[in-house]
């Protein structure tokens, strides 16, 4: 079998409350293949988002070792993960997390204006991720003109314009009606199975965890339970 | 790290937010480099003269001060020396024409004088016509377009300092030619000093200064003390520099002009800076999830830093250019009307470009806090803040 996409290696985070050491990850071990379609649950506190932001270089463990795509991204600097971050990894957030003055065409764009691409082909490849999560018709709109379902879809347009290996998701239908939620994950579906995108999703709904193939189950920073 | 180009639709995006608190930095900062513009057409009326004087003319005043007067015979005494190729009386007159609130600048000199100034465009046919009648006077292109004069006019000059010993109030000069000069404005008439002198009702056969003008340039230093030598122990002591040094002295009677001027565009600068610091230190706190949104999605250190320094220096160079621009509005509206009184009443090239320097320094500096924090933002805790 080929190396995972995603390899944790003992990899422990702590964070300091005043002089109390507070451990959040203990010594978890993990392995992402490419392709998989992951949902991480557990209670308020287990670790979740703590692990998807490890994964997705936002913070660095207090020991242990993170490999993703064969980059060991845990000795990495800040300005080194920004740039890995901007071609390897694409972010889905609870509350979408747009910029409020930009249109969606604008906000799709704004990975893209880390590469040396023209703006023709900038607003090329905006405009063919909106397609691909039916937005076409909404791509001169600012955020407070959309519903929540179609701020996420853009959300999932920016995450995906670089065209990313892994998709991280925090918690991507916790804000929508069931309606939405549902034609998220349907899109979630579709990248996974169609354009084999790995996706990780941090979520509290079962509903959204079942659409996943692996479910982990976190408890106080440590795996507890995994089903297929 | 992202360009600056590729940053252009953020700090397009960072501008449409909070309008009116943008509007109001920047006007701020209008009236600020506004203030700069108009202190500059000050400092450059009151000191400017100073730029345009010869460097082959030496000037002979009382020791005591400028206004102090000399006998005429210092001027015989001077042209004997043999460094001295040729020099000329002034007397300033203290010109009034129609209006006593408007002086003009009026100097008494004598024939040869037009010969020491060549930046001084003269006819030849005028200047003869002048030399040959007393009673003429050779008028600044300026002042004969301000007051429509013609060549052939005759103009009822009066003096604010003197008496003449008929009683007539005017002097009736006719204007004889009119010049115009390429580096300072035209706005002096010079009348004959042998006419103004035999008129006088008193103080006759004195006058203001002398100047000399020099065989060889070099010889300024020496050629000043050997003038000097020549009147020390006298009753009136005199005190001899070059063209450049009387004119600032001349500039400095009115106090430390540029000590003041700094003194109060600096007061000014530093409410401006803490204006800036301060909109773009709250500009960065509300961006904070935002920021963290564009580290998260690659953007480094590096661009974000960029990102709000490019936002600060936008500021402050718009209000720069808009300040300046309002300030040389203002000058241009103004300079006709102050002429005579402060002929070079307009913004320096130099102080528009120092504006501009100090507009980006201040909007580099304004900027540093607040793009250094956004620069330190931790990823993770500020996105918490959504």
């Amino acid at each position: 079998m080929s190396e995972p996409l995603v390899q944790v290696r003992g990899v422990r985070k702590e964070y300091r409350r005043g002089t109390e050491v507070v451990p959040v990850l203990d010594g978890l071990d993990l392995d992402i293949q490419a392709g998989d379609y992951l949902a991480l649950m557990g209670p308020s506190g287990s670790g979740k988002s703590t692990l998807l932001n490890l994964l997705g270089g936002l913070d660095q463990p207090t020991s242990g070792t993170i490999r993703v795509g064969g980059t060991s991204i845990e000795g990495l600097s800040s300005n080194e993960l920004a740039s890995w971050r901007a071609s390897h990894v694409g972010f889905i957030f609870q509350m979408y997390n747009l910029l409020p003055v930009l249109t969606a065409r604008q906000n799709v764009e704004l990975p893209l204006l880390l590469t040396p691409q023209s703006k023709a082909e900038r607003t090329h490849r905006a405009d063919a991720a909106l397609a691909l999560v039916g937005l076409s018709d909404r791509a001169n709109h600012k955020p407070a003109e959309l519903s929540g379902g179609q701020e996420q879809r853009v959300g999932i347009a920016r995450a995906i314009v670089t065209d990313p290996e892994l998709l991280l998701c925090d918690e991507p239908t916790g804000d929508l009606d069931r309606k939405s939620g549902d034609q998220i994950l349907d899109l979630f579906d579709a990248l996974n199975r169609e354009a084999g995108k790995t996706i990780v999703m941090v979520t509290h709904d079962p509903r959204a965890a079942a659409r996943a193939r692996r479910i982990l189950y976190l408890d106080k920073g440590v795996l507890v339970r995994e089903e297929a | 790290m992202a360009g600056l180009f590729s940053l252009l639709p953020l700090l397009g995006a960072a501008f449409s937010r909070h309008r009116a608190r943008l509007f109001f930095t920047v006007a701020s900062i209008v009236v600020a480099f506004m203030l700069f513009g108009l202190l500059g057409a000050v400092r450059f009326a009151l000191t400017g003269g100073v730029e345009v004087v010869g460097q082959d003319r030496i000037i002979t005043t009382g020791k005591v001060s400028i206004i102090e007067r000399l006998p005429r015979s210092y001027l015989t005494q001077v042209r004997q020396l043999s460094e001295v190729r040729q020099a000329s009386s002034l007397c300033w007159f203290g010109g009034i024409y129609q209006d006593p609130r408007k002086q003009l600048v009026v100097f008494a000199i004598d024939p040869n004088y037009f010969s020491m100034y060549p930046q001084l465009k003269v006819s030849q046919a005028g200047l003869s016509d002048w030399q040959g009648d007393r009673a003429a006077a050779v008028v600044g292109q300026a002042l004969a377009t301000q007051y429509g004069w013609k060549v052939g006019d005759l103009i009822p000059l009066k003096s604010n300092i003197y008496r003449r010993k008929d009683q007539a109030v005017a002097w009736p000069i006719k204007v004889a030619a009119i010049y115009s000069a390429d580096d300072q404005p035209a706005n002096t008439i010079f009348i004959h000093y042998d006419y103004f002198n035999e008129s006088l009702a008193s103080g006759r056969d004195q006058i203001g200064w002398v100047v000399s003008q020099l065989k060889h340039p070099g010889q300024a230093a020496q050629v000043s003390s050997a003038i000097d030598a020549l009147f020390a122990n006298s009753r009136q002591e005199t005190k001899t520099s070059t063209e450049k040094a009387v004119a600032q002295s001349f500039a400095n009677q009115i106090g430390n002009i540029g000590a003041i001027l700094t003194f109060i565009v600096t007061a000014v600068f530093f409410a401006m800076l803490l204006v800036t610091a301060n909109t773009m230190a709250q500009s960065v706190r509300e961006r904070t999830p935002e920021l963290a949104v564009l580290k998260t999605l690659g953007f480094n250190d590096g661009a974000v830093m960029l990102l709000i320094l490019s936002e600060s220096l936008v500021i402050t160079l718009l209000g720069a250019v808009v300040g300046l621009g309002v300030a040389w509005l203002i000058t241009s509206a103004l300079e006709p009307s102050l002429h005579a009184v402060l002929p070079f009443f307009r913004i320096p090239p130099s102080t528009a470009l120092q504006g501009l320097v100090v507009a980006a320094g201040l909007g580099l500096a304004a900027g540093l806090v607040p793009g250094w924090l956004a620069m330190r933002l931790k990823i993770v805790s500020a996105l918490r803040a959504v």
